[in-house]
């Protein structure tokens, strides 16, 4: 589905992505996680196009994709919801959606798809969407990626500055996808919930990845543990 | 009373013009962040090439080549302009399209030459008018007021009814998940040069009867249409159509409370550097100075 193969890539002179490679097989969910500042944002968005990468080579679904603009990642199949949610703030949930099926002729019928799974949204359709919670954002970006109809979702920090509640929340969308077949690659600071869902994960410090493997491996490996997930982790899970 | 009245209808007149010229530039700006000062030219050549058409052809048709012609010059300016630029500045951007405004200045003049020109009236005459509360209104007045009102109406269902608006305002809300979704942000950015060459092609032409045309006529409006943007929040359509009205009608009443006519275009600078000082987000909006594409 995705091969990235010795990507690198930064920003001006700035290396942030030192020769990554790593791979995503259909129907499988991947984690790519790390502590802040690691480049897992920077990871995904050279995949998509929006940031275009210097050596390197990123193949999506058996094609050539290196260096493609952004717009064209979408046609490929792949979807990103960004890091941050980046919802139109100022246009109604449902304009957020139509814009999402953008390149989607059947977006009418996902769009209500989409309001059969997030019943919430559907209540808040006619509202701003910069007025919604930041769960409800959340879905929001979530829904409005799946309207695309991806064959590959890759999901930037979804439950980056929610309350606990609300990340139980996402992870619970997440599992959904999961078990519906959508191929999922996200990327966590919150490792031990992110391993908890993948099947797979990668461990990327400073723009490496230092350790891969399949998720419980990760999950028992006390490398993982006090390196990349920092001091507190057993305080924030358990 | 009927000098009021006047007034009134003179500024209203300018003010949608600034209006026109203000929808321009958000439009640009709200999609590409992209301030462009060759606005003005829209209108001059608007209004020039209608006036050449209307040499051969009934007005209407005029006008509407004269549209046609400038929307696809907008078109062509951005992809040769600013089409192939990788990863330009905004500064960047904002400087060619003071150049281009030169340049387009220069080429009028060599194409057409330092002559005033007008269209004629499309109903009536100079010296037809229509009574309104003991007031002469030249019938032209309510062609620009229609025109640009309809204008606006237009733009507006287009920018919230259609998907191809939305996407124009989903580049404006957020250029980088506009483009996740699939979008194009540089074929929106042709769109919204092309539909803002359009719009000030017809204001040049409504206007024409009544301010005349000339091949440098487009600079004073690009700064009284500046000035009705900010008023109106840089970057937000249709406040700005409302910023524009009211510099016009400053405009027009300053002169009635008797401040030399020759002076009446310091209003609108005194507008612009007013806003640019005490309210730089605009009279209308509530929240900081909305960024339009911010250029990675």
């Amino acid at each position: 589905m995705l091969r990235v193969r010795n990507l690198r890539t930064g920003y001006g002179s700035l290396e942030v992505i030192k020769g990554v490679s790593f791979h995503v097989a259909p129907g499988e969910v991947v984690a790519l996680i790390g502590a802040n500042g690691a480049g897992k944002t920077s990871l995904l968005s050279a995949v998509v196009g929006l940031l275009p990468p210097w050596d390197g080579q990123v193949v999506i679904g058996g094609r050539d994709a290196t260096g493609a603009p952004p717009w064209e990642s979408i046609a490929s199949g792949v979807v990103l919801v960004p890091e941050g949610r980046r919802i139109f703030a100022d246009m109604t949930v449902m304009e957020n959606l139509q814009v999402g099926g953008y390149r989607n002729p059947d977006r009418d019928r996902l769009i209500d798809e989409m309001f059969d799974r997030f019943p919430r949204l559907r209540e808040r359709r006619g509202q701003t969407a910069g007025t919604l919670s930041g769960g409800e954002q959340q879905m929001l970006a979530i829904a409005r990626g799946l309207i695309a109809r991806p064959r590959l979702l890759l999901l930037d920090e979804p439950s980056l500055g929610l309350a606990p509640l609300l990340v139980k929340e996402v992870f619970e969308v997440v599992r959904g996808l999961r078990d519906l077949g959508v191929t999922i690659c996200m990327v966590e600071q919150n490792a031990v919930a992110a391993l908890e869902i993948a099947d797979r994960g990668y461990v990327l410090e400073t723009g490496e990845i230092i350790l891969e493997g399949v998720s419980e491996d990760l999950l028992r490996n006390p490398e993982v543990m006090r390196a990349y997930l920092g001091k507190g982790y057993r305080e924030v899970w358990e | 009373m009927s000098q009021i009245v006047q007034f009134f209808f003179s500024g209203l007149t300018l003010g949608s013009i600034y209006a026109v010229v203000a929808l321009g530039f958000n439009l640009i700006y709200s999609t590409t962040g992209i301030l462009n000062f060759a606005q003005g030219e829209f209108l001059m050549l608007g209004g020039m090439t209608a006036v050449t058409l209307a040499r051969f052809t009934p007005i209407p048709v005029a006008v509407v080549g004269a549209v046609v012609i400038v929307t696809l010059c907008g078109g062509v300016l951005e992809i040769l302009f600013f089409r192939r630029l990788r990863r330009p500045t905004v500064l960047q951007m904002i400087i060619i399209t003071i150049g281009l405004s030169i340049v387009i200045r220069e080429v009028a003049l060599h194409v057409w030459d330092e002559k005033v020109r007008s269209l004629s009236y499309f109903t009536g005459n100079e010296c037809s008018s229509v009574r309104v509360l003991g007031a002469g209104i030249s019938p032209q007045v309510f062609w620009v007021l229609g025109t640009v009102a309809l204008v606006v109406l237009l733009l507006h269902l287009f920018l919230h009814r259609s998907l191809v608006g939305r996407a124009m305002r989903a580049c404006a809300s957020n250029p980088e998940a506009a483009m996740l979704a699939g979008i194009n942000t540089g074929r929106m950015r042709t769109l919204a040069f092309m539909l803002s060459a359009g719009i000030g092609a017809l204001g040049g032409c409504v206007i024409s009867p009544i301010t005349m045309t000339q091949y440098d006529s487009g600079a004073g409006l690009a700064i009284k249409g500046f000035a009705a943007a900010m008023l109106g929040g840089l970057g937000r359509p249709m406040p700005g159509v409302l910023g524009g009205l009211l510099v016009g009608l400053a405009e027009a009443f300053s002169v009635y409370f008797g401040m030399p006519a020759a002076y009446k275009d310091a209003t609108a600078f005194g507008i612009l550097v007013a806003v640019l000082f005490v309210r730089p987000q605009g009279l209308f909006s509530s929240g900081e100075l909305q960024a339009g594409a911010q250029e990675r």
